[in-house]
């Protein structure tokens, strides 16, 4: 079983010139919004990367909440898959409200 | 209605200038690092705690100034007092040494600030309940910051170990300075202003030693400091103290009566 | 996010260079994981590399200063601005390692002296004038090269300098108000911020670079909307933005030939000298050697810090795993 201290620990691997692992920073910045990528630090641990994120990321305000994550954690899709991974979303009109009709004069909502 | 503090108000100016001089150092000390730290995220953490201190010595050198009610206010009282006159303790006055030093210096620091602070919220003057209260939260984040910092140099490397244990042993002689109680204490615990530092003492010797022991670091012992290592607070400083004046005040007392 | 990126420089395809290439016409935004030409990510880590280098190289003329700031009000804002530094070096560091270059790799560049940085930063602060007049002129400049700079092709620099401009305007607006003070000040205060216009003027207006005719990057990183702007376009934006607020302050600026066009609306200036600029980015400058070694000292006294720190960490996630078995 794969903990998340594992992923973490794989995650946070030192680099061979000791340089600090790198971590991805989202802040939210007010409540009910989403946490947005806000840049990136190094740290080397959870608590630091929290505490740098703080005073690099949110040391003008406007931060509620912070999340960090190791980035090798990060798996990304890759940009030549774009085509089949999101092309295929953009042309099914049926998942829209404009695609249905309602009958004149009545508020389906 | 708050009764106002009954305490004379040359104890009040007295006291406020300790609390905003300990701040005004030691900020001063720590923005030194500006641009010389050990890693980049560190300069900008350093950075900010500076900041946080000498935005609370202005709020009480201020506060100080309105109390002595002579015309004077932060940067007079910063720029334009001699070193005798500074009521800081020695703890905040002592150069910043290696990265560790400084580490060191701060934790023990910050955990007095933190219960001090957290005392003064609850003080019958009004005016500096609500500067207590403001940064008491800086100072929560500043002891959460270097007491992390003690846990990773004290149980780091060897070498690292080794420095900040050398640090702590240096700097434990200043400690008791922090809880001394005077005769201006004592007006200030009797008109319900500031906490007892007695008190005080107790609950920061906990703190303390388990975050020295968690550090895996040796604790220094209770002995009682040099007659040398307090006095501070009376203008009896170190020799630091006023080379760090000769270079915070010169450009503001090379033009008397300039603005900037 | 850093992948490092396994591509045969010598044998790209032309297919897929043409195809980049009409991205970047297009307008569209180039991505870390996107398939680019090794010369456009060379070109970039060069030219993010340098811009991070100057921010952080850039802390150091007027952190010298921080500890004599005049007003407890100047203390706290000085500190702010050096602080943002460091931070804005740390956005663009970051953005060059979406290239997978290693940030601790870059520095050493900066370090062992193959690197280079803005030249403005090998002068050095001599009066607390120095402070307002690089907020005013440096930072002035740097805004508006970097306000171009957000709209760069590659999206890790250009999201890094929206960043950086939302929080630099502060700087400029600081130094300008330290400048008008001293010019509203006393005699002596009036003499030093004119000394401090007239030794940063000129080493203000080499910021922007050579001469177009004499820019050997340019026309790539044009090309690629690295760069939107040539060196010259955004200097003479810079001396238009300038020679009014120098006005409004009753200062003057050190040029002689500085005479506004009415037909072409610039402010027309002197000649630039070249061969002080080119000494100074050459390592000559009154301060280079200072400035490097300051940054090498950080390193060398830090690298018991940092050791220590990813040990503790080592130390900690081998007790997490042993509980965790």
């Amino acid at each position: 079983m794969s903990t998340n201290i594992e992923v973490a620990a794989q995650a946070a691997t030192i680099a061979a010139d000791g340089q600090w692992p790198l971590w991805e920073v989202f802040t939210q910045s007010e409540q009910a919004a989403p946490h947005e990528h806000a840049g990136s630090l190094h740290a080397v641990d959870a608590e630091q990367a929290i505490q740098n994120a703080r005073d690099v990321y949110a040391r003008r305000g406007g931060v509620i909440s912070l999340w960090v994550v190791p980035a090798g954690a990060i798996t990304a899709s890759s940009a030549s898959d774009a085509g089949p991974l999101f092309d295929p979303g953009a042309d099914k009109a049926y998942r829209h409200p404009q695609f249905y009709k309602a009958p004149r004069g009545v508020r389906v909502f | 209605m708050v009764p106002l503090p009954t305490a004379p108000v040359n104890a009040l100016f007295e006291y406020l200038q300790r609390l905003g001089d300990d701040r005004l150092i030691l900020g001063h000390r720590m923005s030194e690092w500006c641009g010389h730290g050990p890693i980049l995220e560190e300069d900008i953490a350093t950075a900010n705690v500076a900041l946080d201190l000498i935005g609370q010595a202005t709020m009480l050198l201020r506060l100080a100034g309105e109390v002595e009610g002579k015309g004077r206010d932060e940067d007079a009282l910063a720029y334009w007092r001699e070193a005798v006159e500074f009521r800081n303790c020695l703890l905040v006055e002592q150069p910043n040494g290696d990265f560790g030093h400084t580490v060191v210096r701060q934790f023990l620091f910050d955990v007095h600030a933190v219960l001090l602070l957290d005392g003064l919220t609850r003080s019958t003057h009004d005016g500096l309940a609500g500067i207590a209260a403001k940064s008491l939260k800086e100072a929560k984040y500043h002891v959460r910051h270097s007491g992390d910092w003690m846990l990773k140099l004290g149980d780091g490397t060897d070498e690292s170990h080794r420095r900040v244990q050398r640090s702590l042993d240096d700097l434990w002689r200043f400690t008791p300075e922090l809880f001394v109680t005077d005769a201006i204490d004592r007006e200030m615990i009797s008109a319900g202003i500031a906490p007892d530092p007695a008190v005080l003492q107790e609950q920061w010797q906990t703190i303390v030693r388990d975050v020295i022991e968690r550090a895996t670091l040796q604790h220094p012992g209770e002995a009682a400091p040099p007659a040398s290592a307090r006095g501070a607070r009376q203008g009896a400083h170190s020799e630091h103290l006023g080379h760090l004046l000769a270079e915070m005040q010169i450009v503001a007392r090379s033009h008397p009566g300039a603005t900037w | 996010m850093t992948q490092p990126r396994a591509i045969d420089a010598t044998a790209e395809d032309p297919a897929a260079v043409s195809a980049f290439e009409a991205r970047i016409a297009n307008g569209e935004s180039i991505e870390p994981k996107d398939w680019m030409p090794e010369r456009y990510r060379k070109q970039l880590i060069r030219m993010m590399s340098q811009h991070a280098h100057s921010e952080i190289v850039g802390m150091l003329p007027e952190g010298n200063w921080i500890t004599r700031a005049p007003s407890l009000r100047r203390k706290v804002g000085l500190i702010a601005k050096v602080q943002d530094e460091g931070g804005h070096g740390l956005y663009i560091y970051c953005g060059v390692e979406t290239l997978g270059v290693d940030r601790s790799e870059v520095v050493a560049q900066l370090l062992d002296g193959r690197a280079k940085y803005s030249s403005i930063f090998n002068y050095p602060t001599l009066s607390w004038a120095d402070m307002g007049v690089i907020g005013w002129l440096v930072d002035g400049a740097a805004i508006v090269n970097q306000t171009v700079l957000a709209k760069a092709s590659y999206g890790p620099y250009a999201r890094a300098m929206i960043r950086i401009c939302k929080e630099e305007n502060f700087h400029k607006r600081q130094g300008y108000e330290i400048v008008a003070t001293l010019a509203a000040g006393t005699p002596a205060q009036k003499a030093m911020v004119q000394d401090a216009v007239n030794r940063f003027w000129w080493p203000s207006l080499m910021m922007f670079g050579p001469s177009d005719t004499d820019s050997p990057n340019s026309a790539e990183l044009m090309r690629w909307r690295v760069k939107r702007r040539t060196n010259d376009e955004l200097r003479q934006r810079f001396v238009n933005l300038t020679v009014p607020q120098a006005a409004a302050v009753g200062l003057t600026l050190p040029d002689p030939a500085l005479r506004y066009d009415a037909a072409t609306e610039n402010w027309e200036f002197g000649e630039i000298d070249w061969s002080e600029f080119h000494q100074v980015v050459k390592g000559n400058g009154p301060c280079n050697r200072e400035r490097l070694e300051t940054r090498r000292a950080a390193e060398r006294d830090g690298a018991w810090v940092r050791e220590a720190a990813m040990a503790h960490a080592e130390k900690q996630r081998a007790k997490d795993r042993s509980a965790a078995a």
